[in-house]
């Protein structure tokens, strides 16, 4: 007879889609409020985004327990810092204890997919795109999660970033204005909505500037 | 890996006002080795009908020819061309016959009609017609295609327009699909005259 | 081995192909409408309805497809499951009840479609993975039926199929009745078809409503469109680079030329 065994899988999808694209002066960070299991909806009004320091968002899709999980390390870290270093995490900073915290848990890893916006030390717009275990790059624009393969093409074609082998070394953000890259997240979204069934029902649109964060909602597909 | 996957490739076809257009990459591979940089995938049956064949490229020529045969029996019976929708049930019931033991490949169909109506249609390995009235994808890049079809696809295309948005849409996304790219082919059929391209793409 | 089709499946791929999958290539996924179907008797006869999306694993691959299939004038048949068995097994039915109209000089009856049915599912064991509501109205009055893909049947007033079909069915429940008017019956069909649309993810788009009753059928296709593009540009999008082109060839097509038999032209 063979050997019979209750499994154990720890791991959801929760489904999702993030964006993010970052300007001169501004960021833009975007995600779809739909959170799912399999075939259901579990709610049409969840937040994937999260500000976790004045210039530094994330937005994460995936598994949400352990999105969760990782958020409130990284909460828990940044007060710990504010505490020491009398000042708030820098974007960059950020970036970096993201990464760390991810390969923290190399091999039983938060399955989470994640885009971290914000703005850096001298007010540029800067987006950090990365995999489950932390390996990270800064970026002009990313998208990760369920649609991430319908818009990554679309933004490639919009917005087509300087090569990073490339000497000397270009700025990656995106020439757009604020308000061009911010009906381009809505026209990536909606598109998405329309062929992926993991996104929808509601954008959640996030722009940090100089002047602070402005939030945005819009209505998606709710089928 | 999937077998759909051995080969590689990017098919998408679109309508536009009076004419459609068909494009797909150039590169055939086995795995992520690339063997061939000008690979046909898209095969004419007639004057003003088109069909694509992504996935497994042995199973695509052997259909191909499968089919240009069929073609050719109805042309001597019928002393007329095939309409596109007759073609696209034609396709469907040679893949259908081999329910249990499908050929590994995606069909993309593209023709004009008797009044020069456009007409696109796809189907899954086993002959599941999908007619859609704007644009049709397949191969592996099809989520990329899906993706930068649905954000750049306007209604009521001319033909110049047409070809630069299925262009344009083509390459955007072999750039994010490992195994597809090398440029692409593209045709664009009129009424009047079928516009043959080959576009330069990224050669990795 | 080519030409006429004798008809039947051809297996002589089956050798190679079980091959590859035990050479670790994985087999090929199909076109599935992860679907809500259903039906219900009313009054004078009988309603279907169904969504419209077709999917292939998370992605939609037709957002506005044909899910309620004619089988005879009388008699219509809401599909689910792989795309291509329920497309090519309500086609083959449909095609020897008109035979048998021809030969018997009568209207099909849907105890017949039913058999016929259900009798080429059971002699493919649940292979032919076809999930079907079949409705009509006959000599004998309204029917609906669900045919499973292993070839069962059931007959009900009422009934739902497909990845939404409990979502459907809680509509039903809570509010089917016996003697619905015709209005109503519509009324609840497309509830029932919304309520998988939305809270089913397999389903979406559109609804598709048709009306059996013993004076003819109506295809409502598209009956409500709920699910709009939420979103257009107002500017439009402008390509940054054009594509650069390699070679152009431009072949222009000849007019076809009739040819009239019998005309003036042939004399001498």
């Amino acid at each position: 007879m063979t050997i019979q065994q209750a499994s154990f899988s720890p791991y959801d999808n929760n489904g999702g889609t993030c964006v993010a694209v970052a300007g001169a002066d501004y960021c833009v960070i975007a995600a779809d409020t739909r959170m799912s299991t399999g075939y259901n909806v579990l709610t049409r009004d969840y937040s994937k985004i999260r500000q976790l320091a004045d210039k530094s968002v994330l937005a994460s899709s995936g598994f949400q327990a352990d999105v969760r999980a990782l958020q409130k390390v990284l909460e828990a870290r940044h007060l710990t810092y504010q505490h020491q270093h009398n000042k708030q995490m820098s974007c960059p900073a950020m970036a970096q204890l993201l990464s760390n915290t991810l390969y923290y848990k190399r091999f039983f890893p938060y399955y989470a997919f994640n885009v971290l916006a914000g703005l850096d030390q001298e007010g540029k717009g800067c987006v950090f795109t990365y995999d489950a275990v932390g390996s990270y790059e800064r970026t002009g624009y990313s998208a990760q999660g369920s649609g991430s393969t319908l818009i990554m093409p679309f933004l490639d074609n919009q917005l087509k970033s300087p090569s990073p082998l490339l000497l000397p070394a270009q700025d990656a953000v995106t020439p757009l204005s604020e308000s061009e890259a911010v009906d381009l997240v809505k026209t990536c979204f909606a598109s998405a909505t329309e062929r992926d069934i993991y996104t929808g029902d509601k954008l959640e649109i996030l722009v940090l500037n100089a002047q602070g964060i402005r939030r945005e909602y819009m209505e998606l597909r709710k089928d | 890996m999937s077998i759909f996957e051995y080969n590689g490739s990017a098919l998408v076809a679109m309508v536009g006002k009076n004419c459609f257009a068909i494009a797909s990459d150039r590169r055939l591979g086995v795995q992520l080795q690339t063997i061939a940089t000008d690979f046909q995938k898209i095969y004419k049956i007639h004057d003003k009908l088109f069909i694509g064949l992504a996935g497994l490229a042995t199973d695509a020529q052997t259909l191909h020819q499968r089919l240009v045969f069929r073609h050719k029996l109805y042309q001597l019976r019928e002393e007329r061309d095939m309409k596109p929708e007759t073609f696209a049930s034609l396709v469907s019931a040679i893949l259908y016959e081999k329910r249990f033991g499908p050929y590994f490949c995606q069909p993309v169909i593209a023709g004009l009609g008797d009044d020069d109506k456009p007409f696109i249609c796809t189907m899954d390995s086993i002959g599941a017609k999908e007619l859609a009235k704007d644009f049709v994808v397949a191969g592996t890049a099809s989520e990329s295609l899906y993706g930068a079809c649905e954000a750049m696809f306007k209604p009521d295309m001319e033909h110049e327009e047409l070809f630069e948005t299925i262009s344009q849409a083509l390459l955007a996304s072999v750039d994010r699909d490992c195994l597809s790219g090398w440029g692409g082919h593209v045709y664009v059929v009129t009424p009047t005259e079928v516009i043959e391209r080959t576009l330069k793409g990224r050669m990795d | 081995m080519d030409g006429p089709p004798k008809g039947g499946f051809s297996f002589d791929l089956c050798r190679r192909n079980e091959m590859l999958v035990k050479k670790g290539l994985k087999g090929p996924s199909f076109l599935k409408t992860g679907t809500t179907i259903v039906g219900l008797v009313f009054k004078d006869g009988v309603i279907l309805g169904a969504d419209t999306r077709a999917t292939e694993g998370p992605i939609v691959a037709d957002k506005n497809c044909e899910k309620i299939h004619y089988i005879a004038p009388n008699i219509y048949c809401c599909g689910a499951g792989t795309a291509a068995d329920t497309e090519a097994v309500t086609d083959m039915v449909s095609s020897q009840l008109t035979l048998h109209r021809y030969h018997t000089r009568r209207e099909s009856r849907v105890v017949t479609a039913l058999t016929l049915l259900k009798s080429h599912l059971f002699s493919y064991q649940g292979y032919v993975s076809a999930a079907l509501v079949l409705g009509g109205v006959d000599v004998t009055g309204p029917h609906l039926h669900t045919i499973y893909p292993h070839g069962s049947t059931d007959t009900l007033p009422f009934a739902t199929m497909g990845s939404g079909s409990l979502a459907a069915m809680a509509v039903f429940e809570s509010k089917y009745r016996e003697g619905l008017t015709e209005e109503e019956g519509v009324k609840l069909v497309a509830e029932a078809i919304r309520s998988g649309i939305f809270n089913d993810l397999g389903s979406g788009s559109n609804v598709d409503i048709c009306v059996l009753t013993k004076s003819g059928k109506k295809y409502l296709r598209n009956y409500e469109m709920p699910n709009p593009r939420t979103y257009v540009s107002e500017k439009g999008y402008s390509f940054t680079k054009k594509t650069e082109v390699l070679m152009t060839k431009i072949t222009p097509l000849r007019e076809k030329v009739e040819v009239i038999e019998g005309g003036d032209a042939m004399e001498e």
